[in-house]
């Protein structure tokens, strides 16, 4: 079966989507992650979807099951590079994905991760996310 | 096909073709076509009889609906495309088709010498004519729709101009009123923008909105929403006291931040990108 | 309105969503939809298509490039024999969810689509019409 390939790069984990993801891929990049993030005790991970043309609520909901499997494990995890046009249909969709951070590209994602692992907004997120 | 089912309209139209477009043709030149060269008006009016002729023959039902009159409408299409290019009126255009009406009669009483024959063949030709003289009238204001909603178009991308006013700051200061279609296009071209840019923070100053309702409202959120989801910041600034009060009454959640004006909405956004803007000279030492 | 074109692509597997999202996205460019309409359309036809899979027990759907007169418009009409809606009002308030899903499916498809109607029978099956215009 296709695997989403995840690069491991310092701290973190970078998965970068390039294929249109059917439901069973989004499960096992999920499974995948998670267990990544604790063989290799991972504080960030870094999801770049900037090829991804079409976001439904499933994929959503995976990147938000994502986020919140990481913060249980310690990781903070980073959407970079969604599209206009996927972005403003997932508003419309009614999914604003509010437990995940977002950055517009690769670089932003991971200089926000850096930032969020050294604490210095970390505090100041998770007050606003409470 | 026998000829004596053969009508009088296909007679003329088929036998006496160069003598109907002579007159036809005089007949527009007198009346109110004059911006019009003689040559185009003479081409046009020999298509539209050729296409027409064809249509009868084929024994095409007078109501002018039907494959048979295609090609004549395309005819009309071209006819009623050019004029409204120059600035036609729909009437103008409609007198292409009408003006044949005389000449065309006018032979018709020639060919047909029983006077209940004639008043039937005069009523079923203006019947069809009628009909294909309404239908340039109907292209005439589906053109100029389309010539009015491409304006709209440009209006709209003229009217929101998306700024950089810093490395990494972008800003849209909105000015008039915010429709849903107007905020739309605001919205995914600032959203454009914010990629092309690379910028993390926009300001969307809306010091030049008179009014803001629910809907508008709406729309602003959902575009500071679509911009958090790509990673950018938004800043709203320049809301006005009633629009404050409508925003509170209304008993909308804008739950982003807001400056009052964009000078404090840029420091607040060059604070944010880490960077800052100082006077030169021994002050700043 | 007139049905210009009308093409039949099964709707049974979850890999047949991905299918329908890359059908209805050819289509929407051949309309010359713009990209953010493309977007909107074709992520409603997944999320109606993955309906159709986990709650109808797999169907079909007609992709239906329409003419009202005046503008093109894709018609998606996505059919099941499957159980059936017994409460549509409920199915399609937010939030409302039978199986893990966030229960954005029906309701959001509708805010995603300018058409959207919806008909159902208990025992006897679904569909569901989202239509978009250029």
């Amino acid at each position: 079966m296709e695997q989403i390939p995840i690069l491991r790069i310092g701290r973190c984990l970078l998965v970068t989507i390039q294929v249109d993801m059917h439901d069973r891929l989004a499960m096992a990049l999920q499974d995948d992650l998670t267990e990544k993030i604790v063989a290799t005790r991972a504080r960030g991970v870094l999801i770049d979807i900037s090829a991804l043309e079409v976001v439904d609520s499933f994929i959503g909901r995976t990147l938000n099951n994502i986020a919140a499997m990481a913060r249980v494990l310690d990781a903070q995890t980073v959407v970079v590079g969604m599209r206009p046009a996927v972005a403003i249909t997932l508003v419309e969709l009614g999914l604003s994905l509010s437990g995940v951070k977002t950055a517009l590209d690769v670089d932003k994602g991971m200089a926000l991760i850096s930032r969020l692992i050294d604490g210095s907004v970390a505090s100041a997120d998770a007050r606003r996310e409470g | 096909m026998a000829d004596a089912g053969r009508s009088p309209l296909l007679e003329i139209v088929e036998g006496n073709r160069s003598q109907l477009l002579e007159s036809w043709v005089a007949h527009q030149l007198g009346s109110g076509s004059g911006q019009m060269r003689e040559s185009e008006i003479r081409e046009q009016s020999s298509r539209f009889l050729e296409e027409f002729r064809s249509a009868l023959r084929s024994g095409a039902g007078g109501d002018a609906e039907g494959p048979s009159w295609q090609r004549v409408k395309e005819v009309l299409a071209e006819v009623s495309r050019t004029r409204t290019a120059e600035g036609f009126t729909p009437s103008q255009t409609a007198m292409f088709v009408f003006s044949i009406k005389e000449p065309l009669f006018r032979m018709l009483r020639a060919a047909v010498p029983d006077g209940a024959q004639l008043a039937e063949e005069i009523w079923k030709t203006t019947v069809l004519l009628d009909r294909l003289g309404l239908y340039t009238t109907e292209l005439y204001q589906k053109t100029r729709e389309e010539v009015i909603r491409r304006q709209q178009l440009e209006l709209l991308e003229l009217s929101t101009p998306v700024v950089e006013l810093w490395d990494g700051i972008l800003a849209l200061p909105i000015i008039g009123t915010l429709d849903s279609e107007r905020t739309q296009t605001v919205m995914e071209n600032l959203l454009q923008r914010i990629v092309d840019a690379g910028a993390e923070i926009a300001i969307i100053d809306i010091t030049g909105v008179p009014t803001v309702d629910t809907l508008v409202a709406q729309h602003l959120i959902k575009t500071i929403s679509a911009a958090r989801l790509m990673g950018a910041d938004c800043i709203i600034s320049g809301i006005r006291p009633q629009i404050a009060q409508t925003i509170v009454h209304l008993g909308l959640q804008l739950d982003v931040v807001s400056k009052a004006t964009m000078a404090d909405a840029f420091a607040l956004a060059l604070k944010r990108t880490g960077q800052r803007i100082g006077r030169s000279g021994p002050a700043q030492a | 309105m007139r049905v210009e074109k009308d093409e039949l692509v099964p709707c049974r597997t979850a890999d047949d969503i991905v299918r329908v999202r890359k059908e209805v996205r050819a289509r929407t460019v051949a309309l010359g939809f713009t990209l953010v309409d493309q977007t909107k359309l074709v992520t409603a036809a997944s999320e109606i298509a993955r309906n159709t899979v986990e709650h109808g027990g797999g169907g079909i759907v007609r992709l239906q490039v329409v003419n009202d007169g005046v503008r093109n418009g894709l018609r998606l009409v996505f059919e099941d024999r499957g159980p059936g809606i017994r409460d549509i009002a409920l199915a399609m308030s937010d939030r409302y969810s039978t199986g893990t899903g966030l229960g954005l499916g029906l309701s959001g498809a509708k805010r995603l689509s300018q058409d959207f109607s919806i008909d159902s029978k208990p025992g006897e099956g679904t569909t569901v019409v989202l239509g978009r215009w250029k």
